[in-house]
């Protein structure tokens, strides 16, 4: 012990990059599932593919609670004032994946129903691509953004200024 | 009470609702105008404003304040009718909105309850906030496309989806599948069943508070998806059964992964048993909560496992048997008090007995081609393009125009993990659907909500409403 006294190691870093740090490691999403991205969210989550491992497997069925939202499946014209209710409910900082063709861009449904993008509604800071993604995109765009987060400035403002 | 807005009859004092006003369509031309107000009704000859109207535009949101017609169809106003009821004394009934962002509504249902203390005395399921307007883009899509369309509304039993419009559009064609493809069409839709129910008693099982069962159902469906993954390319959502046969054939070494699965689902299967049978909690959740007599499951259209469960034999698979499944051998489970607990131990049996089919068809799995050789209706193989003139006209044909189907109309039903799933096709000669309507499980099984959930408990909304297994994209589609 006297040792390390005399010869005390230490760490330095800035406070952007510390924050940062323990933003990303324990994103908390809120469960938004939609549609068919849902089923493969709920399966990221799940045994197999065991989201845990990053450290997001606590879904929060409140937004308040929540940091990220996951927008899995089609949005429909019906749907979108809930989910722009429910991300204005999360508290800042936010982030939202936008995951699946549908959420994206409409996917294969150009038709009256359904609105074409969430980012008509909601500043989106990811696109995960398929129709599904796989767990395995998911998971890549949750990495994604966990570096776009470290990259990125602590002070953030989503869509409001 | 207020006044009510609506006309009683021999009420002279009923305010008379004024014509709409002319004004704003003045600026308008005579096309517009009717574009703008007339509707066209189906069936009738295509008016030439039709022609012009395309699905674009979609892209910008509906405007605000428009109509107040609007705004309920829309779900921002609920038509409060109890307080017309004059049993009810207003100060002890509440009301409580669940949904549609709600972890245990399976997706966005909206249920709208009327509560005295926790006692839920009435429930009005809200739907729609998943309306994809599929019926609309099916008649925008060729039969050959048609199948990536269905296959998105029901997206726990996509393959049954395929089936069922496969079958209803094979129907009008007329063609004949070979009884290599019917079998492999049979083994994929039986394993999306056992699928389907693994996914069911996952979220059934974390709905009522086991939340390990969650972790365990999707742990052996990974198992089934692995084998969807090899032999279709995805995991879910598939487009492999297609009109005339089946995408491609199965892989080679596929009755070892078949069996491999069926292993691992069966020991899976022990496990929810050990877990949930004896358990005194799980029982008390779930025995006598969400009572439907079979009557009222007949009445209200309720078909599957909840019809099964109250004691209606009714399977489509012994009734009107389809794609050759009345050669294999398997059982229908009944339930008895029509309760959770019996919907429960009827798609535990369901899973085994189709796991029963699946062993036959590893055992008698027929040689043969996996689709129909009409090169009308099915593209040629690849090689045969660069040798004959007629294989590549076939192939430009297919996938440019698609294939026509001769006028007629046509209904088929399957057995879908939920139901019976029918689908109505007209066709007027073209090479896209006139009309293709949907009859879905879950939307009959959500209308039967209310007469299961009247008088429950709040905790106990949530384990029937979890029994019942609604998809909501199956309800709005």
């Amino acid at each position: 012990m006297a040792g390390e006294v005399d010869n005390p190691s230490f760490l330095l870093t800035t406070l952007e990059k510390g924050v940062s740090w323990t933003r990303t490691r324990s994103m908390w999403p809120a469960t938004f599932g939609l549609a068919c991205c849902a089923i493969e969210m709920m399966a990221t989550g799940a045994a197999h593919h065991d989201l845990a491992r990053f450290g997001m497997e606590v879904f929060r069925a409140s937004p308040r609670q929540a940091d990220l939202m996951v927008v899995a499946g089609r949005l429909s014209q019906k749907m979108a004032p809930v989910l722009r209710q429910v991300y204005d409910q999360m508290a800042e900082p936010k982030w939202v994946i936008s995951m699946g063709a549908c959420a994206s861009t409409g996917g294969m449904f150009n038709n009256y129903a359904l609105v074409q993008g969430v980012d008509e509604i909601v500043p989106v800071d990811i696109y995960v691509p398929g129709c599904p993604p796989g767990p395995q995109s998911l998971m890549h765009g949750i990495l994604t953004l966990q570096d776009k987060i470290m990259a990125g400035e602590i002070r953030r403002s989503t869509g409001l200024v | 009470m207020s006044e009510t807005p609506h006309n009683v009859e021999g009420d002279t004092e009923a305010p008379v609702l004024e014509p709409p006003i002319q004004a704003a369509d003045e600026g308008l031309d005579a096309v517009e105008r009717r574009r703008a107000h007339d509707i066209w009704v189906a069936g009738t000859e295509e008016p030439d404003w039709v022609a012009g109207s395309t699905d674009e535009g979609a892209q910008e949101l509906l405007p605000r304040d428009i109509d107040p017609a609007v705004e309920v169809q829309r779900g921002l106003v609920v038509d409060d009718d109890y307080l017309e009821e004059p049993t009810v004394i207003e100060d002890e009934r509440q009301i409580i909105n669940m949904g549609p962002q709600h972890p245990a509504t399976h997706g966005v249902l909206r249920l709208h309850m009327e509560l005295e203390g926790e006692t839920v005395r009435r429930v009005k399921p809200i739907i729609g906030y998943l309306h994809t307007g599929m019926e609309k883009t099916a008649e925008t899509l060729s039969y050959m496309q048609g199948s990536t369309n269905v296959t998105r509304m029901d997206y726990l039993s996509p393959l049954n989806n395929e089936l069922c419009y496969s079958l209803v559009v094979e129907q009008l064609l007329g063609v004949e599948i070979p009884p290599r493809a019917q079998a492999i069409r049979v083994l994929m839709t039986e394993l999306n069943r056992i699928a389907s129910h693994l996914i069911w008693v996952a979220t059934f099982g974390m709905d009522i508070g086991a939340l390990s069962m969650m972790i365990y159902g999707f742990r052996e469906r990974e198992a089934i998806l692995a084998f969807f993954e090899k032999v279709t390319g995805l995991r879910m959502n598939h487009n492999y059964i297609r009109p005339g046969g089946v995408a491609a054939d199965l892989p080679a070494g596929w009755e070892e992964d078949v069996e491999e699965a069926l292993d691992i689902v069966r020991a899976g299967l022990t496990d929810y048993e050990d877990l949930l049978n004896g358990n005194p909690i799980f029982l008390d959740r779930t025995q006598g909560v969400g009572i439907i007599t079979p009557e009222e499951a007949q009445a209200y259209g309720a078909t599957g496992p909840i019809a099964r469960a109250a004691g209606v034999n009714f399977d489509l698979r012994k009734a009107f048997p389809y794609s050759g499944i009345e050669q294999y051998e398997f059982d229908v489970p009944l339930g008895k008090y029509g309760d959770t607990h019996d919907r429960y131990l009827v798609r535990m049996e369901e899973i085994r007995q189709s796991m029963r089919i699946v062993e036959q068809i590893l055992e008698t799995m027929p040689p043969g081609d996996y689709r129909t050789e009409d090169r009308k209706v099915t593209p040629p193989p690849r090689k045969r393009i660069d040798e004959s003139m007629e294989a590549l006209i076939h192939h430009f044909k297919i996938f440019s125009e698609g294939f026509k189907v001769p006028p007629g109309e046509a209904y088929q039903a399957v057995e879908s993990p939920r139901g019976e799933l029918g689908m109505y096709l007209v066709a007027k000669g073209g090479s896209k659907p006139w009309r293709l309507h949907v009859r879905t499980p879950s939307f009959a099984t959500v209308q039967a909500l209310p007469v299961m959930m009247t008088d429950l408990i709040i905790p106990d909304v949530i384990a029937t409403l979890a029994s019942l297994d609604p998809v909501l994209g199956d309800v709005d589609r």
